[in-house]
């Protein structure tokens, strides 16, 4: 199952001038983020309802709770899997890959 | 970021949390010359009540309410206060002889403190319904954290559910910035305004019930508000589609939905304190477990107490003050000549004036059974995806608790450590064999309390009889 980002964003900014300086990598693809966002936020606000497919039935899963509780927001930040998105800041240059299922080792 | 290796080895006093209870506790200990070393896991101070309080996108004003902003000097006095605040520390394990381990800037110290005060707060009652696990589903506080920290607000169709004050506080905060609910739905049984109403005349004296009645006056005047609600499920493939509902009268609707917020209470957040053996028990109003405590906040273990909504729910000005009674209890312990009785009867002056009708508050909040004990194929355990017809059926084979659940099911073995399956299973559990909870328990909690690399763990200095333990002879 893939995961794919919506162009109409379930989130909008209230204030505009906090501007969207940083560049950050989902999956590859550059996405603007703002400077004080946790990795989930930025995601979210770039339409990344899902941000992985769970390991045991490969469901569809998105940020929860926001507060370092839930770990749904699991996803691989420069290389390292399973981190918290909503406990981690974006950084420019960030690259973040969503989870697909459970990992494969050795390959 | 603050390095591991830029800590002291040793301090008097370690605070765990830097919501309202940590700051306060904090801030004393430093200021009766305590050396005093604050950990928060976030980036910034402020726990989730005054989250992003520092660096807040808003300008100070009405939008998120005076009573948020009352966090800014509760900060500074603590960051002025000459304790050492490090953020981006995750306290993972309580170990022996007092000592800390703690995760940060991607390795783990040890550090030793006499005195270990947990903040560690409150976390969001599970609310285990259909599809609660599906994209676009999100607990109210994680929608008041993209608020408060970033600004954010949903754009779509969107839904609030269950019960509670947070619930009525995000609806506010929402109307205030312009935000359009499709509905609420309101899960607070009926016959709990009965039993609350009796403690009515306490409640009378809280500051919370003017500020509740507002809040619920102005919510219901812009927003649809369906009482009485008993079902709620979520639909959809990829993400949320639809929310379907049905009222204790048997009215049934489906609305679609793009962002379904869900609350129904906060819980104390035990997984620290238990896993350091600290004695817990059941809160049969809360509905959750308590560590046992004092009316300093220490425990059972000599060298810990737990101060805040993490030793039992009752808010930021409460949680603030058990902060400083924690603080009065250290200061007394190791600083005797530094004068407390002031400090400590200001402190439960505010206690008791924000406790005064919690009993009203809890009864008229406890969530229905329906909403905490799910039935058929309603995931308890989301990391797991377990179920609770699978618990249910564990139970009935024989199954005697969480613990022996999890060999089983898995169910609360999953990264999250059973933070949101724990309670419901435990319900589950002592509905299905006809005990207490406090009878079925909980499930036995070890460090590392947060995952942490096994690379953190190699790094850890090890003694001689830690290296005998698995060397060969």
């Amino acid at each position: 199952m893939l995961l794919s980002a919506h162009d109409d964003s379930m989130f909008r900014p209230l204030i505009k001038e906090r501007g969207l300086s940083l560049t950050i990598f989902i999956d590859g693809t550059a996405t603007l983020a703002r400077h004080g966002d946790t990795v989930a936020a930025a995601m979210l606000a770039s339409g990344h309802v899902a941000c992985r497919t769970t390991a045991v039935s490969g469901a569809p899963r998105g940020p929860y709770c926001l507060m370092g509780v839930c770990f749904d927001c699991l996803v691989t930040i420069d290389g390292s899997a399973n981190r918290q998105g909503c406990m981690t800041s974006v950084r420019d240059g960030m690259r973040i890959e969503t989870h697909r299922g459970k990992r494969e080792y050795g390959t | 970021m603050m390095v591991a290796s830029a800590l002291r080895d040793r301090y008097e006093v370690a605070v765990v949390g830097a919501g309202p209870a940590g700051l306060a506790a904090a801030a004393l200990c430093a200021r009766a010359g305590l050396t005093c070393i604050l950990f928060d896991d976030q980036a910034n101070p402020g726990g989730q009540i005054y989250r992003g309080v520092t660096n807040s996108p808003f300008d100070r004003g009405s939008v998120l309410g005076a009573d948020y902003w009352r966090g800014e000097s509760l900060v500074r006095a603590a960051l002025g206060s000459g304790a050492h605040y490090v953020s981006g520390a995750s306290v993972w394990g309580l170990l022996r002889e007092n000592e800390i381990a703690v995760s940060l800037g991607g390795g783990t110290r040890q550090i030793r403190a006499a005195r270990i005060i947990l903040a560690t707060g409150a976390i969001e009652r599970p609310f285990p319904i259909q599809g609660w696990t599906l994209p676009g589903v999100m607990t109210a506080g994680a929608a008041q954290v993209l608020l408060k920290s970033s600004a954010l607000v949903p754009t779509g169709r969107t839904l609030l559910a269950g019960c509670g004050p947070l619930l009525w506080l995000l609806a506010w905060q929402y109307l205030n910035v312009g935000v359009r609910l499709d509905a609420i739905l309101d899960t607070t049984l009926a016959a709990n305004w009965r039993r609350a109403l009796r403690h009515a005349a306490t409640f009378a004296a809280s500051p919370y019930l003017a500020k509740g009645l507002r809040l619920m006056f102005d919510v219901r005047r812009a927003v649809r508000v369906i009482a009485g609600v008993v079902e709620i499920a979520a639909e959809g493939g990829e993400r949320i589609e639809a929310v379907t509902y049905r009222t204790a009268r048997g009215r049934f609707e489906r609305l679609p939905a793009d962002m379904l917020l869900l609350h129904q209470g906060v819980v104390p957040n035990v997984n620290l304190a238990m896993s350091a053996n600290v004695a817990h028990r059941w809160n049969d109003m809360q509905l959750c477990w308590v560590p046992c405590v004092d009316s300093y906040g220490s425990t059972t273990v000599p060298h810990i107490a737990v101060a805040g909504d993490g030793a039992s729910i009752a808010g930021a000005e409460a949680a603030e003050a058990r902060g400083r009674l924690a603080a009065v209890a250290a200061i007394r312990a190791h600083r005797r000549e530094f004068p407390v009785s002031e400090e400590e009867r200001v402190a439960r002056q505010s206690l008791d004036r924000y406790e005064r009708g919690r009993a009203f508050l809890d009864r008229l909040y406890q969530p229905a059974p329906n909403f905490r004990r799910p039935r058929g194929d309603t995931v308890v355990c989301r990391c797991e995806e377990v179920t609770a017809q699978q618990v249910l059926e564990t139970a009935a084979l024989g199954c005697a608790g969480p613990n022996q659940m999890k060999a089983f099911l898995r169910c609360g073995m999953g990264p999250c450590q059973g933070r949101f399956c724990g309670l419901t299973v435990t319900e589950l559990m002592a509905e299905a064999r006809g005990l207490p909870c406090a009878e079925i328990g909980y499930y036995r909690l070890r460090p590392p309390v947060k995952p942490i690399t096994l690379a953190e763990i190699a790094s850890l200095p090890t003694d001689e009889a830690a290296v005998k333990a698995v060397a060969r002879e």
